[in-house]
């Protein structure tokens, strides 16, 4: 039994974090919701750690690394609300690295910066492949794909794609007539690429709608599987991002519920305050859980990667939830300013449970896997 | 990252899982009643294998009995017990709590006398700690152990060292100590401890040959430090133990009641006045015990199956959302308790945060009986349900071996560090403060909403 981080992994850790302090990201994150040009571009500094080549093999010049190490790292970026792309970056240099794609090296060395685009897995209620949609509950169809040789046109439209402006190269999933997923690497300035960029409510998360007319890209020829992986390691990676975040509302949080007074004695002493982060505590710890459980499951147990990553994001979107209204809650009126920092984490837990499906999703996708168990 | 056993721990879990193999066929059912005798006696048996065997006491030291192996092996131990589908050591709460305190705290005639019969499930134990008065404030115990005068009267002490002839008759239960003097006294020495009071919540007192009881000695002294540690023969005069029924109508636990039980002084375990200390010691095992049983706690197929096999409920957003919600959380616990796990069998002992496994634990599993009762109907409530048992026991549960308030405290004070809540009872004698409680009582007299 050894279910602890190795001492790389905590090296891994820290150098994020060291990497990550450099930057006033907390700060410009509130500059750039009425300034978008204020964020720092952390790009460079995520090119230096490596964090593209995270998760690309080192046949492919990359390092090679686990689904686990990659979650520390978008651990560390939630922490600080930094904008690096991991949630389009990993699950892109993922499927391209099953491919064997060409472009691997440039995207290894930072030289290239790929986007996944988004299709959700069939489930036991919905058998085809989807996108998310522009607005409501009702899933869009995922991009139609044809597929001629080598090269595959797709047609439709994916909304709120993360990370998807400025991006270089969008990694996409289409569906034939017949249903069947097809994987391609378009150009993000090919003929009948469109990407508008999009700024919702949090200004640290990049979107963009992303619009396929006719559009050609060369096929990532990989099984379904892989296709499945990417959408669940992106829930794993926003899971994470959402521990990270949520470790820095309790931080704050038990901080100032120790400096902060009320009727001669520290408002962190009163059971109100004392159980409402315990279980603050208690949620984020739960996450943490499921985050090593989808980090490791994704090397050793894959076939329990879809459920690990889908518990991992419901439980962490809700504790994010809790630890950012905690926060605003614990510092009272001063929490709920401009000026005060926890808005930006509240910020980033409503838009985040909204985007990839939601966090609903992710917790009926839990209850398919169980339910599917149950039934065999 | 690798949840396998390392070679040494693999060796230990075929040997374990071998013996198991070959000796289950002699184990009596799981059971959670204790109510028929024959039973007991069966698992007492099943005990004294598993003794024998070495799966019993596995974290205990070799001289008394046990393996002297860590944490790891006995999980490892448990695990396999669960996976053999046969039930574990009758007296969890003897090899698991008391006898780790009396290892820490006894003397060596004590650590001589008791251990190898509790260890062999010849005589068990319970604890007696909580009162109808101290639960989370343990230690505000008023049940009083009242020091003798000399010659006040005989010790009837047999050669074992306590045991007594049963009292054979409740009319010989007077509240004078002192008349007990009239009665055989097989040995005459000066000395000893009349005990007078009341215990709750005591799980086995029924077949239980000794207890080991927090008394207060010295109600004059702050509450911590008037208290002491006893041994008291459960067959003593003056015991009486009745069943306690709980929502279900079953009794899992007892109320104890003690009308001047007279131990001797060998009966102190750690010293007079340190009993709250030898107290810590029992819990924090006892926190130990509980982590450790925690894993196979609550197991989810019941609910998943009942949903996957009704059509409605399968495809129903709320059941689903629900069951996705209980499942995640059940998941964490299991995660968690690796990361626990590895942390114990790197020799660190669990802090107070495992508690939020618990939490975790009994707040799904009472989500999970909810949600099994609305997908089922009221047959979920009939005796014969699956169901009914756990949607009455599981209330209890939150509160048992510490409330979920206290829990919370604790965590936000010793994981968080955030302060304690200013008290009002530091540095008070206890007499004093039983005395400041009753005026407040008598003070805050409800005077109606006219106000």
């Amino acid at each position: 039994m050894n279910f602890a981080l190795s001492d790389e992994q905590v090296l891994l850790r820290e150098a994020a974090r060291g990497a990550l302090s450099r930057f006033k990201t907390i700060e410009a994150a509130r500059e750039a919701l009425e300034r978008p040009g204020a964020l720092p571009d952390v790009w460079p500094t995520a090119v230096q750690a490596g964090w593209p080549g995270m998760l690309i093999s080192e046949q492919h010049n990359g390092a090679g690394l686990g689904a686990f190490d990659a979650l520390l790292v978008a651990e560390e970026c939630g922490r600080v609300l930094a904008s690096v792309p991991v949630l389009g970056l990993l699950p892109a240099t993922a499927m391209l690295d099953a491919a064997g794609d060409g472009a691997l090296p440039a995207v290894a060395a930072g030289e290239l910066r790929p986007a996944y685009v988004p299709a959700r897995p069939p489930s036991d209620l919905e058998p085809r492949w989807t996108a998310d949609p522009r607005a409501g509950l009702t899933r869009a169809s995922a991009p139609a794909a044809t597929l001629a040789g080598g090269e595959v046109t797709l047609n439709g439209t994916v909304a709120f794609v993360p990370d998807a402006p400025g991006a270089e190269l969008l990694v996409a999933i289409g569906a034939t007539d017949e249903g069947d997923p097809v994987a391609t690497a378009v150009q993000a300035g090919a003929e009948g690429v469109s990407i508008t960029p999009v700024m919702r409510y949090d200004a640290t998360r990049a979107l963009g709608h992303v619009v396929f007319a006719s559009a050609r890209g060369r096929l990532l020829d990989v099984p379904p599987q892989t296709l499945a992986d990417a959408w669940y390691l992106a829930h794993a990676l926003i899971a994470a991002e959402s521990l990270g975040a949520g470790q820095t509302c309790l931080e704050r949080s038990v901080a100032y519920a120790k400096e902060r007074f009320t009727f001669g004695r520290a408002i962190g002493s009163y059971q109100s305050i004392k159980h409402e982060l315990t279980e603050v505590l208690r949620q984020l710890e739960n996450a943490r859980g499921l985050q090593y459980y989808a980090g490791w499951a994704r090397e050793s147990q894959p076939d329990e990667f879809p459920l690990a990553a889908s518990a991992a994001r419901s439980v962490a979107g809700r504790a994010l939830d809790f630890a950012a209204r905690s926060m605003i809650n614990v510092h009272g009126g001063i929490g709920a300013t401009w000026e005060h920092d926890a808005p930006l984490f509240f910020r980033r837990a409503q838009l985040s449970r909204r985007l990839l499906g939601g966090t609903r999703d992710a917790t009926d996708r839990v209850a398919a896997q169980t339910l599917s168990a149950a039934a065999a | 990252m690798d949840l396998n056993d390392t070679p040494e721990q693999a060796a230990y879990r075929r040997e374990v899982r071998a013996w198991l193999e070959a000796n289950k066929a002699q184990a009596p059912p799981r059971a959670r009643a204790f109510e028929d005798e024959r039973y007991v006696d069966a698992r007492r048996r099943w005990q004294r294998a598993l003794a024998e065997a070495g799966l019993a006491g596995v974290t205990w030291p070799r001289e008394y009995g046990g393996r002297a192996l860590g944490a790891i092996e006995q999980v490892t131990v448990n695990q396999e017990i669960s996976r053999a589908g046969v039930p574990g050591i009758l007296d969890v709460i003897g090899i698991g709590m008391l006898g780790p305190g009396i290892i820490a705290y006894g003397s060596e005639q004590q650590k001589s006398r008791y251990l190898g019969p509790m260890l062999h499930g010849d005589e068990v134990w319970c604890q007696l700690f909580s009162e109808p008065a101290a639960g989370s404030d343990l230690a505000a115990v008023q049940t009083r152990a009242r020091q003798l005068e000399p010659g006040e009267l005989g010790i009837f002490v047999d050669g074992e060292g306590g045991r007594r002839e049963p009292d054979d008759s409740g009319a010989a239960r007077s509240s004078e100590a002192g008349r007990r003097a009239g009665r055989k006294p097989e040995g005459g020495r000066d000395g000893g401890w009349a005990i007078t009071g009341q215990k709750v919540w005591t799980t086995n007192a029924q077949f239980a040959s000794f207890g080991m009881l927090l008394a207060r000695t010295d109600p004059d002294v702050p509450k911590h430090k008037g208290l002491t540690m006893f041994i008291v023969p459960m067959d003593a005069p003056g015991v009486t133990v009745r069943g306690l029924r709980q929502i279900s109508g079953e009794a899992e636990f007892n109320e104890v009641f003690f009308d001047d039980v007279v131990v001797d002084d060998d009966a102190v375990v750690g010293g007079v006045g340190n009993g709250w200390a030898t107290a810590l010691t029992v819990l924090m095992y006892e926190r130990l015990t509980i982590g450790f049983g925690s894993e196979t706690f609550a197991s989810p197929t019941r609910l998943s199956d009942a949903i996957a096999g009704d059509a409605a409920a399968r495809t129903d957003p709320a059941v689903r959302e629900r069951l996705g919600a209980i499942i995640a959380e059940l998941l964490s616990v299991r995660f968690n308790g690796y990361r626990a796990l590895t942390a114990l069998s790197r020799g660190q002992i669990p802090g107070p945060e495992a508690g939020l496994a618990k939490v975790t634990m009994v707040n799904a599993g009472i989500a999970a009986t909810d949600l099994g009762a609305d997908v089922v109907g009221p047959d979920a409530f009939d005796t014969g349900s699956e169901w009914s048992y756990l949607i009455s026991f599981l209330p209890g549960l939150k509160t048992a071996g510490g409330t979920e308030q206290i829990l919370r405290n604790t965590i936000g004070e010793r994981v968080l560090g955030l302060p304690p809540e200013p008290r009002l009872d530091k540095g008070v004698a206890f007499s004093q403060l039983r005395a400041k409680e009753r005026e407040a009582v008598a003070g805050s007299g409800f005077r109606g909403a006219s106000r």
